[in-house]
């Protein structure tokens, strides 16, 4: 999402769910809502039963592919290309919106001479995709009244995740398709409250609120709300706490309801620096693959043990409510006030609502909500104030970045940062089924499921099984540099030749195993969706 | 509300709507109750079950007011001697083909036939007619379906196809051997279906339930918490049913912003992980190589003699927290406070950005 933030100036979808419905033209890339977001995949399909016209840039097959208009079956990591591919196409054309880019954008110029040089004949190399199809896409898009780019993990778990964002948001500034009622860019996200952890603040480089650690007038607003002094540098990101603990250079870690030794992508390092550590606690609500390193566990509570409030992927913040006594006695809130308490700074807080409210009074974005106003109001941040409605539609008249004008990005392709060779000659794309969720921890126990699917697949064409003699149900070793896992083999057209598709919510099969250690620069998003693979039978 | 506001009154009340509504549209947003069992909101009118009709003045016959569109200066009536008894027929009829079967359905004070029955005092007992007389489905995990209970008000086959689009079911048959079914009444599985249970959501009968809540409780008993799903960044809302501390079962809230009753697997069958027996139930801490059990006052001592240690020894840089984008905004919120104001640093992150 900071692609977003640099390009407009917040890290959000810039429209609401509700709106999808009316979307004449829907642009989906890198998600597969039918299998991670299936409600939202019923929002999109009342639009698609309206007549909208469907572009889905994907490598794989997937339900809305098959439906879609135009599909750009793009290699792994080509997103870029393929986006400058088709502002390249409706330059030439002349479809941008000029009265738009005039008004509400800067830096047009370096961006146009930069994507003259992606000319049809070269993305189609790079990216694989057909050249009237991107025209076609091309087309479809800039002609558009109400155009929603709608995208996914398979954008932002690219080492260019970030970039890939601003190429997203190029082609909307491009065609002035933003800020506006159903038109915009939606992002779908992975883990239910990703947007709210954003949001509030456990970053190194900022507080609560997006607010920079390093400006002196947030850090005195802090001083004076917390009584201690804020440090004004930046502090590490995790993955440079865990190459610290490596080195024996980071000692101690209090890690809150995640599963690194699971869900990074190069989990041999990550456990490694988990056993180097002195001290480790891991707060849970399962043993995990993280858990067997920590010097302390303390059990966590479920969302149905606890109060609190959950920030979606539109911005809507939302309650979650108690509905039964945590079943360790405790939940993760009232655990960290009292070890702030031993360890001499009091927290004094008597329900979640009343840091609710402390929340609001240093997140301007947060400024307006409240316990009280959630149980009648519906509320999208930015909500400043206590009487402000808050916000379905981002931007309609200001970006949020400085002097109100969103920004073009000058971005070149590089392609993902492990490519597929003679020794490894198969992409191997990872993510979600709709029966599953992240690690597994919580589907992988509820009754019905795991009967349901109850072991990893990986999703191999028909033209690559046959070449390998593989049938359907087949026991396949999947090796990459880094490791090797054996499962199943499911031969399906959902997969390209060449492609090859696991998910990561089993721990026997522990597909992040072989995944590479190539990440996004700028947020640290691990290249979840390209490695290169073996497969042998 | 723009220039084209049109006027209408229901049962003398006048009630202000936009030239495109219905008047059932109109008559619920002016809080008129009108009684309906094919309808839902996530469906576009059907205009089946027919207990929605309501005399509209100048009008002869009744009109169904879940298909009829308002026009200006409209006067509608919901109840009617002449339509209360249209309704009370159409009951009696549904019920002439019904087991009765109320005093151990799951359905029991959650469903729309029994309250109607009551309203219009019916019993089902002037049409005589032959009853079906099927064995209940449960060939799957999740959804049991109660053939003899059902009312064919088609809403089920409806939100499948409309709005799942997972085609998984269709009205089969024909006359008295038409039902809901999967084709060639094939168990449902993951080839043919995605196990969201909107069918079992918008059932207005004990014939489709959910098959993991059945004899945990009845409506009545269990205790309604509204909440929002913990699985995927969609935000849906749904009721957690709780009876003696136990999270029996998960129901709809069709008045939910984002979902409006919708859910999918996860949301709505996904939620036995609160009771799991492998749920960690007290504070461990490591003694060698073992884990020992202990007390929260022992464990939170422990931490935060530790921590205190690394930090005189080490600095405040030594040291950090991962938050979690699965927690409450509010203990994210609060972690990095705690990283800032007791650790003194700014070491704090997400630890998975996805
Ligand atoms: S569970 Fe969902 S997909 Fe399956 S039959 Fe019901 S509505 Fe259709
Ligand atoms: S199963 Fe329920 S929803 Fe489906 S037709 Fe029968 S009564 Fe209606
Ligand atoms: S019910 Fe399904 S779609 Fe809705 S929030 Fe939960 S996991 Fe996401």
């Amino acid at each position: 999402m900071a692609g977003l933030a640099t390009s407009l100036g917040a890290g959000a979808a810039t429209n609401s769910l509700a709106q999808m419905p009316d979307i004449d033209t829907l642009f989906l890339f890198g998600s597969n809502p039918t299998e991670a977001h299936p409600i939202v995949s019923l929002y999109l399909k009342k639009a698609l039963r309206k007549g909208a016209k469907l572009i889905v840039g994907d490598p794989r097959k997937t339900w809305m592919a098959k439906r879609a208009d135009v599909w750009l079956n793009l290699k792994p990591g080509s997103n870029i290309a393929i986006m400058n591919g088709l502002a390249h196409v409706i330059l030439k054309n002349g479809w941008e919106n000029r009265d738009f880019i005039e008004k509400r954008t800067e830096s047009f110029e370096a961006f146009k001479r930069q994507v003259e040089k992606y000319d049809l004949k070269t993305v189609e190399r790079l990216t694989g995709v057909k050249a009237d199809d991107i025209v076609e896409a091309a087309r479809l898009y800039s002609h558009a009244d109400k155009a929603m780019i709608v995208y996914g993990l398979g954008v932002t778990e690219h080492q260019t995740g970030t970039e890939n964002s601003m190429s997203i948001a190029n082609l909307a500034l491009l065609c002035g398709h933003i800020g506006r009622p159903s038109t915009g860019i939606m992002a779908l996200r992975g883990q239910n409250n990703v947007q709210g952890a954003s949001d509030l603040g456990p970053l190194p480089a900022t507080l609560p609120g997006y607010q920079s650690v390093s400006d002196p007038a947030v850090r005195a607003k802090f001083e004076k709300a917390w009584k201690v002094p804020i440090d004004p540098v930046p502090g590490l990101k995790s993955v440079e706490m865990l190459d610290r603990a490596c080195h024996g250079k980071f000692k101690g870690i209090f890690i809150l309801g995640e599963d690194p030794a699971h869900t990074d992508p190069n989990v041999h390092e990550v456990r490694k620096a988990l056993s180097s550590l002195e001290f480790l606690v891991v707060q849970d609500i399962f043993h995990t693959e993280t858990t067997k390193y920590a010097d302390v566990i303390l059990p966590g509570a479920s969302f149905a043990e606890k109060d609190g409030t959950f920030t979606n992927g539109e911005r809507r913040v939302q309650r979650v409510r108690k509905a039964i006594e945590p079943i360790a006695g405790m939940a993760e809130w009232e655990v960290i006030c009292k070890l702030a308490n031993r360890m001499g700074y009091p927290m004094t807080y008597e329900h979640p609502s009343d840091i609710m409210d402390e929340i609001a009074s240093l997140t301007p974005q947060y400024g307006g909500i409240s316990y009280e106003r959630l149980e009648t109001e519906s509320l999208q941040w930015p909500c400043p104030t206590k009487d402000h409605p808050g916000t379905k539609t981002m931007y309609t008249d200001l970006f949020s970045r400085p002097g109100g004008l969103a920004k073009f990005m000058v971005l070149d392709h590089k392609g993902p940062g492990e490519a597929a060779d003679r020794e490894y000659p198969y992409t191997l794309i990872t993510g979600r089924i709709r029966e599953h969720y992240n690690n597994g921890s919580m589907t992988r126990r509820a009754k019905g499921i795991m009967k349901l699917v109850s072991e990893e697949m990986i999703e191999i064409s028909p033209a690559d099984a046959e070449k390998l003699n593989i049938e359907d149900g087949d026991y396949v070793k999947v090796s990459s540099r880094r490791g090797k896992v054996n499962v199943r083999a499911k031969v399906t057209r959902r997969s390209q030749k060449g492609n090859v598709f696991m998910t990561f919510h089993y721990a026997d099969a522990l597909v992040n195993l072989l995944t590479s250690e190539h990440k996004d620069p700028i947020t640290g998003t691990p290249e979840y969706k390209a490695c290169a693979v073996k497969i042998e039978k | 509300m723009s220039d084209n506001t049109l006027k209408v009154k229901i049962n003398g009340k006048q009630i202000e709507c936009s030239p495109h509504e219905t008047i059932l549209q109109v008559a619920k947003r002016g809080n008129v109750y009108i009684p309906t069992l094919c309808h839902d909101d996530r469906l576009e009118p059907y205009g089946g079950c027919r207990l929605c009709l309501v005399k509209v003045d100048r009008i002869p016959r009744p009109l169904p007011a879940c298909t009829t569109p308002v026009a200006d200066n409209m006067e509608i009536l919901t109840e009617t001697d002449e339509i209360r008894k249209i309704r009370a027929n159409i009951i009696d009829l549904l019920l002439s083909n019904h087991p009765n079967d109320c005093m151990r359905c799951e359905a029991t004070g959650s469903c729309t036939l029994q309250d109607l029955s009551y309203e219009y005092n019916v019993k089902g007992a002037r049409f005589y007619g032959e009853k079906w007389n099927l064995p209940i489905r449960d060939d799957n995990p999740f959804i049991t379906f109660e053939p003899n209970k059902c009312i064919l008000c088609g809403r089920c086959t409806r939100i499948c196809n409309e709005v799942v689009m997972a085609g998984t079911i269709e009205l089969t048959g024909r006359g008295f051997r038409a039902l809901p079914d999967t084709s060639f009444g094939k168990p449902r599985t993951l080839k043919n279906c995605e196990f969201c249970g909107q069918c079992v959501s918008t059932c207005p009968t004990g014939a489709l339930t959910d098959k993991k809540g059945r004899g945990k409780g009845r409506s009545f008993e269990l205790k309604k918490v509204r909440t929002t799903c913990s699985y995927c960044g969609t935000g849906c809302n749904f009721d957690l049913n709780v009876k003696e501390g136990k999270v029996v079962k998960v129901t709809s809230a069709y008045d939910a912003p984002v979902n409006h009753g919708n859910l999918c697997i996860k949301g709505r069958y996904g939620y036995d992980f609160i009771h799991s027996f492998e749920r960690i139930k007290h504070p461990l801490i490591r003694k060698g190589d073992r884990m020992h059990t202990v007390s929260w006052d022992e464990a939170l001592d422990h931490v935060a003699d530790s921590f205190r240690k690394l930090l005189k020894k080490h600095g405040p840089g030594s040291v950090g927290g991962f938050s979690s984008s699965r927690c409450t905004n509010e203990e994210n919120f609060l972690l990095s406070k705690f990283v800032r104001t007791v650790f003194r640093s700014n070491n704090v992150d997400n630890c998975a950005r996805v």
